[in-house]
């Protein structure tokens, strides 16, 4: 306890973060091994953790930086695809399933970054409505675009195409490994729940302590008042830049672990369109604006409540209506926000009375 | 020995409105210098011209024999001006200590991988800006509220939180725009010892704007007066006040 103390109150805060997504794993994994919880429910772990790191990431650029992004989903999908390219190539290559997702991984991620960054050059220049919209249709094309990509192997090489597989002009020997609206095949199951929630610590880990941080401080400045932030000689773009790409590549890696988990990737409008982009708003809009504590107990409790609602198959919606109105409530009104930060004051600053 | 400002002939318009126009001054190296003038003569407007809120479309501005006219806020910033806002413009969400550590961000490096990582220089880094900070609230008396939210504080500390702030950039020169706007005559006379004191501890040179005569016939050497754009008077605080044209124009009654 004298060792709690003594840390400053923003690592206390985070190390309860890190005790609670530890503690909620142990307990599920418990369930999962005595075989308490439905296989449905075992296989919504995984998307669990991606819906989670997508939260903690967008909270980023909406909470940390302030800006309005809906192109979350394209950054996924972007390291969705590149890594389970990369995966299905090197499936023969590599046989270890561990070390094959750790270079995935890292390729999902930087690709995403390089994105990141590339649509970040031009579009950080809009403000708020422009830039959701921009991000937006960002997202979407992407997804498009990878709708209509056509990539196949042959003794020849690698041969392209955005019209069908015939345009790929392949030997006989060749094999088609991205087929357009239908994806890509035979990704090899390398996710699992542990994985999952290893990454979700790591990406607390690099915002938290990217909050913390002079660049996080520099962040946050900018949000609060750009103009003031420049007057002190705030670098506006680097910083903005700086987060942006940084959240991207978090979600890249949400990508991968998705691409991973599933045999056939699909771009959909459910799982990489604007849909997701916004599930995924509402998850940090509804656990705080800019609280990451927040944002991982929306994404869990939202992805979790409709399936263990499933037996009050009539009521399910309604229910699921009641809870995103109490936890609305809950972050959002003052009087709840005053009586949360009385009782529920983990580690955060306390109001004193202003002299 | 050259002035430490030195603006030539700056103007700028809006629209139809020649809001500055041939704008002179020349503030020596630690002067207190006051720019006063009625509502709306384009006091502040100087002042964004001096900081690169807005590009001059005339004259020239040279800090420390530096040619700085046209450049980027944050260029400038990096030359050596400082400024605070008079609307006050906090990072409202941040605690009073963290908003003077940003104001130390270009004088203290770390990486952001070392930021991350919390590596070594992380923490020693950190334990410098926390120490350097806490020394500049304290001259504002501001020690106490260190760990509140900016948006929390009163008024007057808000106002003297901003000059901690613009402060901690180590300028050669302090711009404050209204600082005594918002302040009881209590306040005020706290103030003008920190401006005196701030003065004197770190060689500081300032060029204020304020409405308050008290405080600027109190701690201004000099004046300059602004009327409609242009320079009105300029000259020692004592002259100027008594010049028959700023009276009329300005001090009126
Ligand atoms: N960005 C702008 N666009 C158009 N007009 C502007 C702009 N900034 C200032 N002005 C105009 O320039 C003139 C000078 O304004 P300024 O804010 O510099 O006055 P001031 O001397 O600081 O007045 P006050 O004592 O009320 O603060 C005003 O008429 C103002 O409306
Ligand atoms: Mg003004």
């Amino acid at each position: 306890m004298g060792m709690l103390k003594k840390m400053s109150k923003n690592t206390r805060s985070n190390l309860i973060t890190y005790g609670i997504v530890i503690a909620a794993f142990l307990i599920m994994q418990t369930l999962i091994t005595t075989g308490s919880i439905s296989s449905l429910l075992e296989g919504l772990m995984v998307p669990l953790c991606i819906y989670v790191i997508l939260a903690v990431s967008l909270n980023l650029v909406v909470g940390i930086l302030g800006e309005l992004s809906l192109g979350h989903a394209g950054f996924m999908c972007v390291g969705a695809f590149t890594s389970a390219f990369f995966s299905k190539c090197m499936r023969d290559v590599i046989t270890s399933s561990l070390l094959r997702f750790f270079l995935a991984l890292l390729i999902g991620i930087a690709v995403a970054a390089v994105f990141g960054l590339i649509i970040g050059i031009p579009v950080l220049r809009l403000k708020g409505d422009y830039l959701a919209i921009v991000t937006l249709a960002f997202g979407e094309i992407i997804k498009n675009l990878v709708n209509v990509l056509f990539i196949g192997r042959d003794s020849n090489g690698f041969h392209f195409s955005t019209k069908d597989v015939m345009d790929l002009n392949m030997e006989p020997d060749g094999t088609v490994l991205v087929n357009g609206p239908q994806g890509i095949t035979g990704t090899p199951k390398d996710s699992t729940f542990l994985i999952g929630v290893i990454l979700i610590l790591i990406t607390l880990f690099i915002v938290t302590n990217l909050i913390n941080s002079r660049d996080g401080r520099a962040i946050m400045a900018i949000r609060d008042n750009r103009i003031a932030a420049e007057s002190i000689g705030i670098n506006v773009t680097k910083y903005k830049l700086m987060a942006f790409t940084i959240s991207a590549a978090l979600a890249g890696a949400a990508g991968v672990l998705y691409a991973h988990n599933l045999s056939t990737l699909t771009a959909t409008t459910n799982n990489f369109g604007y849909n997701m982009s916004i599930t995924i708003l509402v998850f940090v809009v509804l656990g705080g604006i800019g609280n990451i504590r927040g944002s991982i107990i929306a994404a869990v409790i939202l992805t979790l409540l409709p399936e263990l609602l499933r037996g009050l198959s009539d009521y399910r919606m309604l229910i699921y209506a009641i809870v995103l109105i109490i936890m609305m409530l809950f972050n959002w009104a003052p009087k709840a926000i005053e009586w949360r930060e009385k009782y529920f004051s983990f580690g955060k600053r306390k109001k004193e009375a202003v002299k | 020995m050259a002035a430490l400002l030195d603006v030539k002939n700056l103007g700028i318009s809006f629209g139809g409105l020649r809001a500055v126009n041939a704008f002179n001054i020349s503030v020596e190296k630690e002067e207190l210098y006051g720019l006063i003038g009625p509502n709306g003569a384009g006091k502040t407007t100087v002042f964004n011209l001096l900081t690169g809120v807005y590009k001059p479309d005339s004259g020239k501005v040279l800090l420390d024999g530096e040619d700085i006219t046209g450049k980027k806020t944050i260029d400038i910033s990096k030359a050596g001006i400082a400024r605070t806002f008079q609307n006050i413009r906090l990072f409202k969400q941040l605690s009073v200590l963290d908003n003077v550590k940003v104001g130390l961000h270009n004088k203290h490096h770390y990486s952001t991988i070392e930021g991350i990582l919390r590596l070594p220089r992380y923490r020693s880094v950190e334990k410098e800006m926390d120490e350097k900070a806490m020394d500049l609230l304290k001259v504002f008396e501001l020690e106490q509220v260190a760990q509140q939210l900016a948006s929390n504080l009163p008024y007057g500390q808000q106002r003297k939180l901003e000059i901690a702030r613009a402060l901690a950039t180590e300028p050669k020169l302090l711009l404050l725009d209204e600082p005594a706007a918002g302040m009881n005559p209590n306040e005020t006379g706290e103030l003008m010892d920190m401006i005196r004191f701030v003065r004197e501890q770190f060689h500081m040179t300032v060029l204020l704007i304020e409405h308050d005569m008290k405080l600027v016939s109190g701690i201004c050497e000099k004046l300059t007066v602004l009327n409609f754009g242009e320079v009105l008077s300029q000259g020692d605080t004592g002259t100027v006040l008594n010049d028959p044209q700023v009276i009329t124009a300005y001090l009126g009654e």
